[in-house]
């Protein structure tokens, strides 16, 4: 098919251009758009027949009108360019420079839509990640290859965590940090500021590439920003055998933007206006995540997604969540009583830290300190509630222990400084302290010969 | 199967929905379509038109590309090889496309389930004499699937007639002809080591019966509590979170099934790999055989194309169906119907259907029951009974249970597994939340643990369910008003049921010890908390307070013995008794001393 010019839009709206009688236009094809400035937009086909296709214009419709509007189908899919110059730059969802230097110039280009992964193919990951945070290593540890999302609210200090950890993160007797792709979608000038000086004063900025699309952008591109993203970490970790952690935010305002294309689509909502497929699209991205059989390279994903009114059970978060295979919540209580990093413990979870701990890995104990910590704290949690009630003066001493434990546990334990990088062993110990508050014989869940090696007598 | 294929032209593409132009095609065909060769189904004709679901992505793909029509439905190969493998939403074996295509799964790659050049050896039925009457379902012979796994070569649904020729005991590859049957017409029809099977029927057997004995998943609060019967249809609705994905393979791992068909339905890849992993590793607690050698992977995982999603618990149904008529007792874990009910949202969103509830389409519950139904205890045609027990697991969003897919599943099973966010908060696992779940079996289950194991099964459940009940109540007392409000007993109370929970219903997937209790080891624990509960009320009773029971090293003693000994070291856990013996003793004896004291 040759590239021609077509001038037939019979409708705009919301981020849709409807062209008609344009025959053997390939599905998900790129196209450009030219407007009555001259102005050039791109666009994607979502849906085509000889009578009419349908366009995802990524700049919106805004201001097009259908006299003067040109269309011009590219005849391949989005695709990206890839070089091991990537790193260190700056890209918007389409994956053209926003740095202001030069486009990549190389003859490799992926499309961003990728394909599935081959669940034979895959390896499980079990690589413990020391991030240097005591809440997730010790109590929901990462692994190489994992997807682990931060669940936060507005406000929350999340986009600090996700610095800190990028910063920190390593593999446990292993100096080589990560490459790190950071995909933003919707974020704040000041937020993607942020980022950039951390990853300059930190100096990991020429392992990072950027893929920036800020709250005044067109949201439209925010729905191939992730893919764009991921196409580039999937050719750093499987082309050049790089270890890769994908920091995207905020998966919020990618899932909005999803529902305003969908919305203006026609199609059938489920939940709060999100359409049927959030589910099947938010997979395609996360799924993208993982380790491949002889391969060297892995992609570990941190996403932060934030819920709307700190509600958990908003289709995205929720949605999310059965996805991932974990998710870090931080808490707005704990944050407001000045404790960072605020990670609510309760309902966090990792379900790859099984095989990444233990003997082999980290220590012997790990796990049942995991699962010792957790059941006190959850009792703690009652015996709190109970004291909001009936006063703490009124409660036995046996309860008073668990008062003293879950303050302590707070502020020491989850607590700690934005600079603060703790050891897995450290971190173990401390929780060693704060368990040796209660007497041996409470300590259910850990053996005999954990107790005899670890528990500290008191006075 | 022989019809000669029409070819027609795509018309419309609308992501996963094509519209071609193709005369007569059927509903339910199977189509090739464009270039690529993509697999789709008819699923709504208009005129000339047909609207094909397809299992790929349709990226690329152009109005005015060829379609072909293939003339039968989505089938299945059912013959020897399917242990042990891992297949695709529509029955592509993953681990050989894989070798073909790399990492990545390459659109429209078409490779069989069976592989054609292994050869199988083949004993024919030594009761079968040329001429004899055959029938669906009859075992013409058997091929050694697995050390463990006898593959019973069955007669074809619908074939009927005599035999004509059988072949010797020897090698074959599953394309070789086996026997012949000249039908009632005269017709000779050629029948192979294996056969298709069209996904979206059920197979037929002679009869339906009744579930008659429990299935042993060697989790305690299954077992004990909420039991599940060969033949039976149950599902675990949990949030996220709450550990459905560790309940379901701790089935696949001990339960005492012969054949565990797992279908990944919508979920995540990487815990796919974490059974195909550890599997070959794993030890079945009954053959002592390798885990992998029973089971059979359908893995469709979220980023895999969303119609195949639907197809892939069809395509797991009628495997599973296939080993049932070979006499088997199978599972079928589908993890998670959720997604397979968005599956369906999903297409019938794109074709234009009202939606009723939350988007879903009308026919939302009588699809889900219909699933459900394929699972039972049958009478197969010649092998004796067989049954499929079919276990789904169900995502609610928010966790909200009064969502239309939980709710329409838990009209139609009899299981019902609810977990409990809370309890997975605290770390309480598996988190079967024992006020939501129910047993439809409870009855049928004691039958077999008194004749087997103890004929105070019953009377213990109850005990501890009841001490359960008496703790939701008295925590809500406690809540208000702090546990000073308490009396001794009702303390006793609270101490029980934690005991309960601590010692008998939470057990670690993790811990080599615990994660498989034998029905011995289940009784013995509930009997051993039970006992200590009463042995300490009735001191209570005396007058003995309350704290000084708490305070007993036993209390912790008991809590660590589902780890410290194994299902075979039962007479170990016994033992336990004499110590709650002699300790309760011991404090009953010093109280009456001391009470003797007082009142002089």
């Amino acid at each position: 098919m040759s590239i021609k010019e077509y001038r037939a839009a019979i409708e705009a709206r919301g981020g849709l251009l409807v062209v008609k009688q344009i025959p053997n236009v390939a599905f998900g094809d790129r196209v450009r758009i030219e407007d009555h400035a001259g102005r050039i937009r791109n666009g994607q086909v979502i849906r085509t027949s000889d009578e009419e296709v349908l366009i995802l214009v990524f700049e919106g419709t805004e201001d097009l009108d259908l006299e003067n509007t040109w269309v011009r189908f590219l005849d391949e899919p989005v695709v990206i360019a890839l070089s091991p110059e990537i790193l260190g730059r700056e890209f918007n969802g389409l994956g053209e420079p926003r740095d202001g230097r030069p486009p990549l110039l190389s003859n490799l280009r992926r499309p961003v839509g990728g394909s599935a992964l081959n669940p034979a193919a895959r390896t499980y990951p079990r690589e413990f990640i020391q991030t240097g945070i005591s809440t997730i290593d010790g109590l929901n540890s990462l692994v190489r290859g994992q997807k682990l999302p931060i669940f936060s609210g507005s406000g929350l200090p999340h986009n600090r965590l996700a610095a800190q950890i990028v910063r920190q993160a390593r593999l446990k007797d292993e100096d080589s940090g990560f490459s790190v792709v950071f995909a933003a979608m919707g974020v704040s000038y000041a937020d993607a500021r942020f980022f950039r000086e951390e990853f300059a004063s930190s100096g990991v900025l020429r392992n990072v590439v950027m893929f920036i699309n800020l709250a005044d952008d067109p949201p439209v591109e925010r729905l191939t920003l992730p893919r764009t993203a991921l196409t580039a970490a999937e050719y750093l970790a499987f082309d050049l055998d790089r270890h890769v952690l994908v920091v995207m935010t905020d998966m919020t305002y990618y899932a909005e933007a999803l529902r305003e294309v969908a919305t203006a689509k026609g199609d059938v909502p489920a939940r709060k206006g999100y359409p049927g497929y959030l589910y099947s699209d938010l997979a395609e991205i996360y799924e993208r995540c993982g380790r491949i059989h002889e391969r060297h390279g892995s992609i570990t994903m941190m996403p932060v997604v934030s819920m709307p009114s700190d509600d958990i059970t908003h289709p995205i978060p929720d949605l999310t969540g059965y996805i991932t295979e974990g998710q870090i919540v931080l808490s707005r209580e704990l944050h407001n009583q000045g404790i960072y990093p605020p990670v609510h413990i309760s309902p966090s979870l990792s379900r790859l830290m099984k095989d990444g701990i233990g003997k082999d890995d980290t220590r012997e104990d790990h796990p049942r300190v995991a699962s010792q910590i957790y059941s006190l704290y959850a009792r703690a949690q009652e015996t709190r509630n109970l004291a909001s009630i009936i006063g703490a003066d009124e409660l036995s001493e046996r309860d008073r222990r668990y008062l003293h434990f879950a303050d302590a546990f707070d502020q020491r334990f989850v607590g700690q400084g934005e600079t603060e990088d703790r050891s897995i062993e450290a971190t173990l110990e401390l929780a060693w302290e704060l368990m040796s508050l209660f007497p041996r014989d409470m300590l259910s869940r850990m053996k005999e010969s954990d107790l005899a090696k670890y528990y500290k007598e008191g006075d | 199967m022989t019809e000669k294929s029409r070819v027609g032209v795509i018309r419309d593409i609308n992501g996963p929905i094509v519209t071609i132009e193709l005369p007569g095609a059927r509903s339910g065909e199977l189509v090739k379509i464009g270039e690529l060769g993509l697999f789709g189904e008819v699923i709504i004709l208009r005129g000339s038109r047909a609207l094909v679901q397809t299992y790929e992505s349709t990226d690329g793909l152009r109005p005015g590309e060829p379609a072909r029509g293939l003339g039968w439905p989505l089938s299945v190969e059912l013959g020897p090889g399917l242990l042990g493998g891992i297949f695709d939403g529509v029955q592509r074996p993953l681990e050989r496309i894989a070798a073909q295509s790399g990492d990545y799964i390459r659109r429209g790659i078409s490779i069989a389930a069976l592989d054609r050049a292994r050869e199988w050896d083949f004993t024919p039925n030594p009761d079968l004499e040329l001429g004899a009457p055959i029938s669906a379902g009859l075992v013409l012979g058997t091929v050694p699937e697995t050390p463990t796994i006898t593959h019973r070569i069955l007669v074809p649904p619908g074939v009927e007639g005599e035999l004509e020729e059988i072949a010797p005991a020897g090698a074959y590859d599953i394309e070789s002809v086996i026997a012949r049957v000249r039908d009632r017409r005269g017709v000779s029809h050629r029948l192979r080591l294996y056969h298709r099977w069209p996904v979206r029927h059920a197979r037929p057997y002679a009869r339906r019966d009744d579930g008659v004995v429990p299935l042993i998943t060697g989790q305690r609060v299954i077992d004990t509590f909420f039991p599940q019967i060969k033949g039976g249809k149950g599902a675990v609705p949990g949030p996220f979170g709450a550990g459905k994905t560790v309940v379901q393979q701790q089935i696949a791992r001990w339960s005492n099934a012969d054949i565990v068909v797992y279908v990944g339905c919508g979920e995540r890849g990487n815990e796919l790999v974490d059974v195909l992993e550890t599997f070959p590793q794993l030890d079945d607690p009954y053959s002592g055989r390798k885990l992998m050698e029973r089971t059979l992977l359908v893995a469709n995982t979220s980023n895999m194309p969303v119609v195949a999603r639907e197809a892939s618990v069809y395509v797991g149904l009628s495997m599973a169906e296939y080993y049932r008529d070979m006499g088997y007792d199978v599972v079928m874990l589908a993890d998670s119907t959720s997604r397979w009910a968005e599956a369906l949202r999903e297409v019938s969103g794109r074709l234009g259907q009202m939606p009723v509830e939350e988007g879903y389409p009308a026919y939302l519950a009588s699809r889900l029951a219909a699933v459900y139904e394929r699972a039972g205890r049958v009478e197969t045609f010649g092998a004796g009974s067989g049954s499929v027990t079919l276990i789904g697991a169900v995502s609610p969003p928010g966790g909200d249970f009064s969502e239309p897919v939980t709710s329409h599943t838990k009209e139609i099973i009899e299981t019902f597994w609810a977990l409990s966010k809370e309890l997975a908060d605290a770390r309480h696992y598996p988190s079967i939340d024992w006020v939501t779940s129910f047993s439809g079996h409870v009855k049928t289950a004691a039958e077999w643990w008194h004749k087997e194991i103890d004929p105070d099964w019953l009377k213990r459940r109850t005990d501890a369910l009841a001490l359960l009940a008496r703790d939701a109540e008295l925590s809500r007392i406690v809540n208000l008003v702090g546990p000073e409000a308490l009396s001794d007993a009702q303390r006793w109370e609270l101490e029980g049921a934690a005991l309960i929970k601590e010692a008998v219903l939470q057990q670690s997937a993790l811990d080599p010890v615990d994660t498989f209790c034998s029905p011995a080891k289940q009784y013995a624990l509930l009997d051993l908390a039970i006992t200590l509960y009463k042995r300490g009320a009735a001191l209570i009773e005396l007058g003995v307070p309350v704290t000084e029971l708490q305070d007993l090293p036993l209390l912790a003693r008991l809590r660590r013995l589902k780890s410290l000994y194994s299902s075979e070291q039962i007479e170990q856990i016994r033992a336990f008794r004499h110590d709650i013996d002699q300790a309760m003793e011991a404090i009953r004896i010093e109280y009456t001393k001391q009470n003797a004291l007082d009142t002089q």
